[in-house]
């Protein structure tokens, strides 16, 4: 198995940590990873993406032309990276802001209102682990066992206290995902 | 002490904890994108409280290399690192460090050029890293490597070539390699030689004069041509030695292939994936990697050249390593270039697109 994933949205929105997190699963797992952040000028406001590649065996280009899942976070991304995703592959993007949706028919699109679901919990810094929960209900790349062990490696101790909301946001990502008809 | 441990790291922070862990005496740089993790890792471990290894912002890169030059020159384990223009500013102390035989390690994490150019990868260093870099006959010994693993294990192979041949090496990397995370393994930790250890491997190195012995002198200023030929002379057949056995290089999927896709550090990651979209697609290629890129592998070139439709080199760049690779081949096989330039890092499906054109 080997997932090609493209995470992109805006500077600031937790883009880069969010691929982190995925990628330290997949070690976690005992999978292949890499990381590949766009680390041009981005900054707050601006657009930022990160490539993340989990497989069970060793990956060749950190850089790709197409991918099989990409999750867009903004129109600027979505515009962008909707006829990046392979035939058969997986568009995720949340409906916060979007004006133009995604029009491709070979793909499957799920739309996830994490930014909503985030202010509901009056939590936005949950808004990451929202929209993984998400993926991970529609293509389980990693466990949730996996992300909760990559959480515990990669947070501060202090910050430990957190882990059981993160987790919670997970399953809530995964319940408010949904197919859109083509 | 987990030292085998699996990690997930920037090739940047790689360099700097192995750098830690294979016992270097000290670090001495500048920051400058896309390489500043390597001293901000440093930074933030402090390796002078466990080690005793020194770490140094120095007030430019000139001054970096010029450290490295000193404490080089006194038998201690050195190196510094910058990106692209940073490195240019480096190439009078590497040239220096070339003729007094000076044993330092310099990493280049490559950016779009020329000038301050942009903070995005690029190649585009290759003619400078190879060619010696600054003025006079001189080589340094150069390693590319094309994975975060291969950053973390390079750092002890060039300070054990930097020593064994008193010359300076370079591990010339990019912003991909450098800004990427994947899985590695650390080497395990190993103490900081003694002044004893330093005294009795180096017994050039300016530690300080004993009785039983004159003056040791770490100096490229030699005013009697007549001398300064013999020094040349030597440096050349030690030039000679290291291009008889120092050669290193990779080979994948070359057995069956129609072509040959010569590609070094990060381009060469973008072509595996390349060829295997191409072999999807009925053409059949392989890769050759330079792992040294001075020494060059010409005869291994020239040998995997033979009996193929075509050699494709894939740099980031206007064409640099190309050269080598056609006077390698020496016009027994039709040679191909593709590359970006300023920054821009080519997909792989343009790379299968530049193969097709030598298909046709």
């Amino acid at each position: 198995m080997e997932k090609e994933i493209i995470i992109s949205g805006f500077g600031g929105q937790g883009v880069l940590s969010m691929g982190k997190i995925l990628a330290y699963s997949g070690l976690m797992e005992g999978k292949e990873v890499t990381w590949m952040p766009a680390y041009g000028p981005e900054q707050r406001g601006g657009t930022a993406n990160v490539t993340v590649i989990v497989s069970d065996e060793r990956i060749s280009s950190p850089i790709l032309s197409t991918y099989d899942i990409a999750i867009v976070l903004n129109q600027p991304s979505l515009d962008k990276f909707e006829p990046k995703v392979k035939p058969g592959g997986i568009l995720i993007y949340d409906g916060y802001g979007i004006i133009n949706p995604p029009t491709r028919s070979d793909i499957t699109v799920y739309r996830i209102d994490a930014m909503d679901k985030a202010a509901e919990m009056k939590n936005g810094k949950i808004f990451n682990m929202i929209v993984l929960g998400g993926l991970l209900e529609v293509c389980p790349v990693v466990s949730h066992a996996g992300m909760e062990k990559a959480l515990y490696k990669t947070l501060p101790e202090r910050h430990h206290g957190l882990i059981p909301l993160n987790m919670q946001a997970l399953e809530e990502g995964g319940k408010i995902i949904s197919r859109m008809a083509r | 002490m987990a030292e085998q441990e699996v990690t997930l790291m920037k090739g940047n922070e790689a360099i700097a904890r192995a750098a830690v862990r294979c016992g270097v005496d000290g670090y001495f740089g500048y920051p400058i994108t896309p390489q500043s993790e390597v001293i901000e890792t440093l930074a933030l471990d402090k390796p002078w409280e466990t080690t005793g290894m020194v770490v140094v912002q120095a007030e430019s890169e000139v001054a970096s290399i010029n450290m490295v030059y000193g404490a080089a020159g006194a038998g201690k384990r050195a190196f510094t690192s910058s990106s692209s223009p940073g490195i240019a500013l480096m190439q009078e102390g590497i040239s220096y460090m070339a003729g007094a035989e000076i044993p330092g390690v310099v990493v280049n994490v490559q950016r779009g050029g020329p000038g301050l150019g942009t903070i995005q990868p690029s190649q585009s260093d290759y003619f400078q890293a190879t060619r010696g870099g600054g003025n006079g006959d001189y080589n340094v010994i150069v390693l590319a490597p094309a994975s975060v693993q291969e950053m973390a294990d390079f750092v002890d192979l060039s300070f054990n070539l930097a020593f064994k041949y008193r010359n300076p090496v370079m591990i010339l990397s990019d912003g991909v390699i450098g800004q990427m995370m994947e899985r590695v393994v650390l080497p395990p930790y190993r103490p900081r030689r003694t002044e004893e250890e330093i005294r009795r491997e180096c017994p050039w190195a300016t530690m300080g004069r004993t009785k039983d012995r004159r003056p040791n002198i770490m100096t490229s200023l030699e005013l009697k041509s007549e001398v300064m030929e013999v020094h040349n002379l030597h440096l050349q057949e030690k030039y000679r030695k290291i291009r008889e056995t120092e050669v290193r290089y990779d080979t994948w999927q070359c057995d069956d292939a129609d072509y040959v896709i010569v590609a070094f550090g990060s381009a060469a990651r973008l072509a595996q994936k390349a060829i295997d979209m191409a072999r999807d697609c009925g053409i059949k290629a392989g890769l050759f990697r330079p792992i040294t890129l001075w020494p060059f592998p010409t005869e291994q070139i020239a040998a995997v050249a033979q009996g193929r439709k075509g050699i494709l080199v894939v740099e980031i760049n206007a064409g640099q390593m190309v050269e080598d690779v056609r006077l390698a081949v020496n016009g027994s096989t039709p040679v191909g270039h593709f590359g970006r330039l300023g920054g821009i890092v080519p997909e792989p499906d343009e790379i299968v697109d530049a193969l097709r054109k030598m298909e046709n």
